[in-house]
């Protein structure tokens, strides 16, 4: 019951630095690398695993007492799939667009350990309004962190941010960053500089 | 016993409820997927023979044929979808023909998922400000009476010949490839068929 203390604000922003799923726990690495060519792709890709996640966590945590604990994984993978397959079949209906953008990858959502971790660690244990909140802060804070990557490499990439130019026109862009090394570039000094503020933070502290 | 039959009526049930939910996903979803399909390839019939106000789609052979008219009943052209591998994905293009298979009107892309900023130049360039489109653009009115051929860093030379794009050769040299392909084999079909 010690955790029922955390406040339900702390259970929110946990995500955003503390916790953060892609700078501090390095989870959910593979969309993160693969879709963040541009700005609008790494926030529509965070906007899909926030929907899944808040629907999978909420699911999870009503049933979580009739789900017997041999069979939970299977349970979390077919309540997943279904919100994922619901976002897939959904942007193809209603946005070809971004569909067509993000390919393959919302399917891949599904093998997203974010949303399978945040299941087994947490919505499984907790009441629905704190798996929620969980599920919030925590999806959110992948959302911003693929954004902030995406536009970290749109901008040296493309000279663009949500395809509009910053850079002057006399700028080249550095093609490397739209490409798969650039992704680990650019992902590395994030969480360098993470780590780097979090070992100043705890020398001050 | 009683333990592994609860375990195998949750999951059951897990996956029945999921199965229906998806059913009805389906439902909603399947016509809107196939009205994006038929819309878009409206939108490139228009975009590869220019001037169609409507089409007429033929089967010859097991091929389909767009057979495009314009306002005044005019033929436009005939079009048809190239499919082959690209770089890294598979190109599906829509050319447009004139009837006598001399020369292209326009192509367009279908479907493609090339290289983010290299090979996805063939549809859209962000960095030629004169004309995103220029790959495409460079097939219009491409006489076809030879197979097309690349050249690269330099603007063609010859008749039926279009530059390459810088840093995505293999992606340009597909384009020419699937389109020189599908041009041989399907104008013997359009020019062979009864009339």
């Amino acid at each position: 019951m010690a955790k029922e203390k955390t406040s339900l604000a702390t259970e929110f922003t946990k995500g955003f630095w503390k916790e953060n799923p892609v700078l501090r726990m390095l989870l959910g690495l593979c969309p993160t690398l693969a879709v963040t060519n541009a700005a609008i792709n790494g926030l529509s890709m965070g906007l899909a695993v926030i929907f899944t996640l808040v629907c999978s966590s909420t699911i999870i945590s009503l049933v979580r007492n009739l789900i017997p604990r041999e069979v939970r994984i299977p349970s979390f993978i077919i309540v997943i799939a279904t919100f994922v397959t619901i976002v897939d079949l959904t942007l193809a209906a209603l946005f070809p667009d971004i569909s067509k953008a993000l390919g393959p990858y919302v399917p891949l959502i599904v093998v997203n350990c974010i949303i399978l971790g945040r299941q087994e660690a947490f919505a499984s244990k907790n009441p629905v309004h704190r798996a929620i909140i969980d599920a919030l802060g925590m999806s959110l804070g992948f959302t911003i962190t693929l954004t902030v990557l995406g536009a970290i490499r749109e901008l040296l990439g493309s000279g663009m941010i949500f395809s509009v130019q910053i850079m002057p026109t006399s700028f080249d862009p550095w093609m490397v960053m739209i490409l798969p090394p650039g992704a680990f570039l650019t992902l590395g000094l994030m969480i360098g500089v993470a780590n780097w503020i979090n070992a100043r933070k705890g020398k001050t502290a | 016993m009683k333990k592994s039959a609860r375990l195998m009526i949750v999951l059951t049930v897990i996956a029945i409820i999921s199965g229906a939910v998806l059913s009805f996903m389906n439902i909603f979803a399947e016509p809107r997927i196939q009205a994006h399909k038929q819309a878009q390839l409206e939108r490139s019939i228009g975009i590869v023979l220019p001037g169609t106000v409507q089409y007429e789609t033929e089967m010859i052979d097991g091929t389909t044929f767009y057979i495009g008219s314009d306002a005044n009943g005019q033929a436009t052209g005939v079009a048809f979808k190239a499919v082959g591998n690209g770089f890294q994905s598979k190109l599906e293009i829509l050319v447009g023909t004139d009837l006598a298979f001399s020369q292209i009107l326009a192509i367009t892309f279908l479907a493609q998922a090339e290289t983010p900023g290299l090979g996805t130049k063939i549809e859209s360039d962000p960095t030629n400000r004169d004309d995103t489109a220029w790959f495409t653009t460079q097939f219009q009115q491409l006489t076809i009476s030879r197979d097309i051929s690349y050249i690269k860093n330099q603007a063609p030379t010859q008749p039926g010949e279009i530059q390459a794009i810088t840093g995505a050769t293999i992606s340009s040299k597909s384009v020419v490839d699937i389109l020189n392909q599908a041009i041989q084999a399907n104008r013997e079909i359009f020019l062979n068929r009864e009339a």
